[in-house]
């Protein structure tokens, strides 16, 4: 990523609440963060995990818990709800990497909806009623976070470090090797990486992330729901990683942002809601496979720089990988 | 000292103005109702609330303190963080004087203490967790119609009385279903009655027989259903299947039934079948008069919900008019004084923690050979007085009372 990027990225997230309205962009600041841990594991290493959405409200129930009950600091409480995304990763992920495809998604889809019966049967977690009035709290015992824009901007930092921290990742040699896993795991294993360990960090990262911006939400809307461990929220973070272009670095935001756009703005529709968004995700499967960044880029590189014929076999690729694997 | 006066004057002149100003905050009160549009409780509330708040609305002339009055609505998806996200934008940025309905618990919840911390009325008919009054009270947040606990209490009380000592539940295992049946258990033993078994089945069951079975040969009176919605109108249409309460033995009650799931079940199947609620609609001559407006709006019957609506926009209104500004603070303390009386409630008032306190009904599923119309599904046997329904103030867990 440039250094005009960060600067693009981070300029556009200070002024960004003064045109629209901050609760509703650190709404989307924590589905990007959420979309952008998943695609960590989709877009860069290539498994389809249906259950993440246990790290997100695993740890929104857990960090709103230790904030509420034992009155940690919100720094603290998000810190907790990383720890606790990446133990309940490395455990999902020690029983679901043996598998591969379809068995490894229904196994962490298995494992998710553990973490949703223990939310609505564990007394701290007040059922179907949320663990509600989450305080935010001091920052460091010194900035007051129930000013919005306080809030506003803890919320911007902590994605800005987030989305750094993934940056790097997938540069790092780590991250290469990775991406050498979702190309040809069998390659991967014969030039000598222990595939598996690589595979269980990859997961317990991509757990962590999400864990974060679980707890960031927790402190945002004040409450964790069933809402944020049910299945549907799984799958809603894998709809906004392939809108927006899975195994690409912007793609999970812009898909994250879209969808919680496409929600708020038509929610006076109704039940069209999910109609709509479900023609939408038809449609990007069917005319836009990269998602929106990434044909944003084909195109880009296709006409700025003429190079048509290696774009063309780059898609051929993605779409024999895909093939290859289920 | 001419520079001074003038200075001295144009501050007054601008205190009057801002004076002026804070009566009715942006020169219009602004009414959100806030409920699931789609899903289990879209009959309930859904867009018959917004008919109802707009009714309440013109039979408040439109105007209050010359001002108008603004009905907007919203569709939470039965998502907390979507209903507070749009309660948020409501009150911050276009100026919502008062949220009402919110049904679904875990909205309400949310909404109440949001609204309370920006200093906003929220009325909340329509969902029945006595938190709102309890450990989540909050200094704004009233909960206007029914709670679990008067819908247990309610229906355990008069049936135990008619002699119905041996009970039997069938509880949605979770938190809901386990709070109503404590309630009932609670009264039922008190009252001198036994629970000779329980069962708890899971959230959307299909299948109720072995369930219904064992209840049937516990030799129980009363086999009542702690559980809600879908599962409530499977559980009854099985249990019709089975016979079970046809023999006179055996009764069957419902702890949270509404009007439009014994239109749903139709009254072959739901004959007979008991529960509470706070209002219907063909109880005296206004709440017809109401039921006829807004069928002829709605193509429905207003559920007690509806007319809870109704009656809290009307009630709220009232108090602007004589608090003579839509502070928050000065409605809610005027609200405290007011006996609320109209079509859905007689003498009815707000307690400390929020609670209104109105008597609730039990009510009797007809027969299709007693019922005369589409809509003519229920009779009402027997009032339950509010210092019986709810809970009394001695035992609240709310912060806000002082013990």
């Amino acid at each position: 990523m440039t250094r005009k990027q960060w600067f693009l990225l981070l300029g556009l997230g200070v002024v960004a609440p003064f045109v629209l309205y901050p609760v509703f962009v650190m709404k989307m600041l924590c589905f990007a963060l959420f979309a952008c841990a998943f695609n960590l594991l989709l877009g860069y290493t290539g498994l389809l995990s249906f259950g993440h959405a246990a790290f997100f409200g695993g740890a929104a129930y857990v960090a709103g818990y230790a904030v509420k009950s034992w009155g940690v600091p919100p720094e603290i409480g998000i810190l907790i709800g990383l720890g606790v995304g990446a133990i309940l990763g490395a455990a999902v992920g020690a029983l679901a990497i043996r598998r591969q495809g379809i068995y490894f998604a229904m196994v962490t889809l298995a494992l998710a909806q553990i973490v949703y019966f223990v939310a609505v049967k564990a007394p701290f977690t007040g059922g179907e009623d949320g663990l509600q009035g989450i305080p935010r709290g001091r920052l460091f015992g010194i900035v007051d976070l129930n000013d919005t824009m306080n809030m506003y901007y803890f919320v911007l930092a902590i994605f800005l470090l987030a989305f750094w921290s993934i940056a790097r990742i997938i540069d790092s040699p780590f991250g290469q090797v990775l991406k050498a896993i979702r190309e040809n795991e069998a390659r991967a294993l014969s030039l000598g990486y222990d595939v598996d360990r690589f595979k269980l960090l990859a997961f317990v990262l991509s757990a962590a992330l999400a864990g974060l911006a679980g707890a960031t939400k927790a402190l945002v809307f004040q409450f964790a729901s069933l809402t944020d461990v049910h299945w549907t929220t799984s799958g809603e973070v894998v709809l906004m990683t392939l809108l927006g272009g899975v195994g690409t670095l912007f793609g999970p935001m812009v898909g994250a942002f879209t969808v919680v756009a496409l929600h708020s703005e038509l929610s006076a529709l109704g039940s069209w809601v999910t109609v709509i968004i479900g023609a939408t995700f038809i449609v990007c499967v069917l005319v836009f496979r990269r998602g929106i960044v990434g044909e944003l880029q084909a195109l880009a590189q296709r006409h700025f720089w003429g190079r048509r014929e290696a774009n063309e076999a780059e898609l051929a690729q993605i779409e024999q990988g895909s093939k290859s694997k289920p | 000292m001419i520079k001074k006066v003038v200075w001295l004057a144009a501050a007054a002149c601008w205190a009057m103005a801002q004076g002026a100003q804070a009566q009715i905050s942006g020169d219009v009160v602004k009414i959100g109702i806030l409920n699931g549009m789609t899903g289990y409780a879209a009959d309930i509330s859904g867009k018959g609330s917004v008919v109802a708040a707009q009714m309440a609305v013109e039979d408040f002339g439109g105007k209050v303190l010359g001002k108008p009055i603004q009905i907007v609505s919203g569709d939470h998806q039965n998502k907390p963080d979507v209903g507070a996200t749009i309660a948020r934008g409501w009150i911050e940025r276009d100026g919502v004087d008062m949220i009402a309905d919110m049904d679904t618990s875990s909205v309400g919840i949310a909404v109440q203490r949001l609204a309370s911390q920006l200093g906003v009325i929220t009325m909340n008919t329509a969902s029945g967790s006595t938190a709102l009054t309890n450990k989540e009270c909050t200094p704004f947040g009233i909960h206007y119609a029914y709670d679990t606990h008067a819908l247990a209490v309610g229906v355990a009380d008069p049936i135990i009385n008619a002699g119905g000592k041996r009970w039997f539940f069938l509880t949605a295992d979770y938190a809901f279903g386990h709070s109503l049946e404590q309630d009932a258990s609670k009264i039922v033993k008190e009252r001198g009655g036994d629970v000779v078994g329980s069962l708890r089945h899971p959230m959307q069951t299909t299948d109720f027989s072995s369930f219904l079975l064992q209840a049937q040969n516990s030799g129980a009176d009363v086999i009542a259903l702690a559980n809600a919605a879908q599962d409530t109108i499977n559980s009854i249409k099985q249990a019709a299947e089975f016979g079970i309460g046809r023999d006179g033995k055996q009764q069957i009650v419902g702890l949270l039934v509404f009007s439009s799931d014994v239109k749903a079940l139709g009254l072959a199947v739901a004959q007979g079948l008991k529960f509470v609620d706070s209002w219907y609609w063909d109880m005296n001559e206004e709440t017809r008069a109401f039921a006829k407006r807004f069928q002829q709006r709605h193509n429905a019957a207003p559920t007690s919900n509806h007319a809870a609506v109704y009656s809290a926009v009307l009630q709220y209104l009232k108090a602007v008019e004589a608090a003579g500004t839509d502070e928050g603070k000065a409605v809610r303390a005027q609200l405290g004084k007011m006996k609320f009386n109209d079509m859905y409630h007689k003498n009815a008032w707000l307690r400390e923690d929020g609670r209104v306190m109105h008597d609730m009904y039990l009510m009797q599923v007809k027969s299709p050979k007693e019922s005369k119309g589409e809509w003519d599904l229920v009779k009402v046997i027997e009032t339950i007085p509010a210092d019986k329904a709810f809970i009394p103030l001695s035992e609240s867990q709310c912060p806000l009372v002082k013990q």
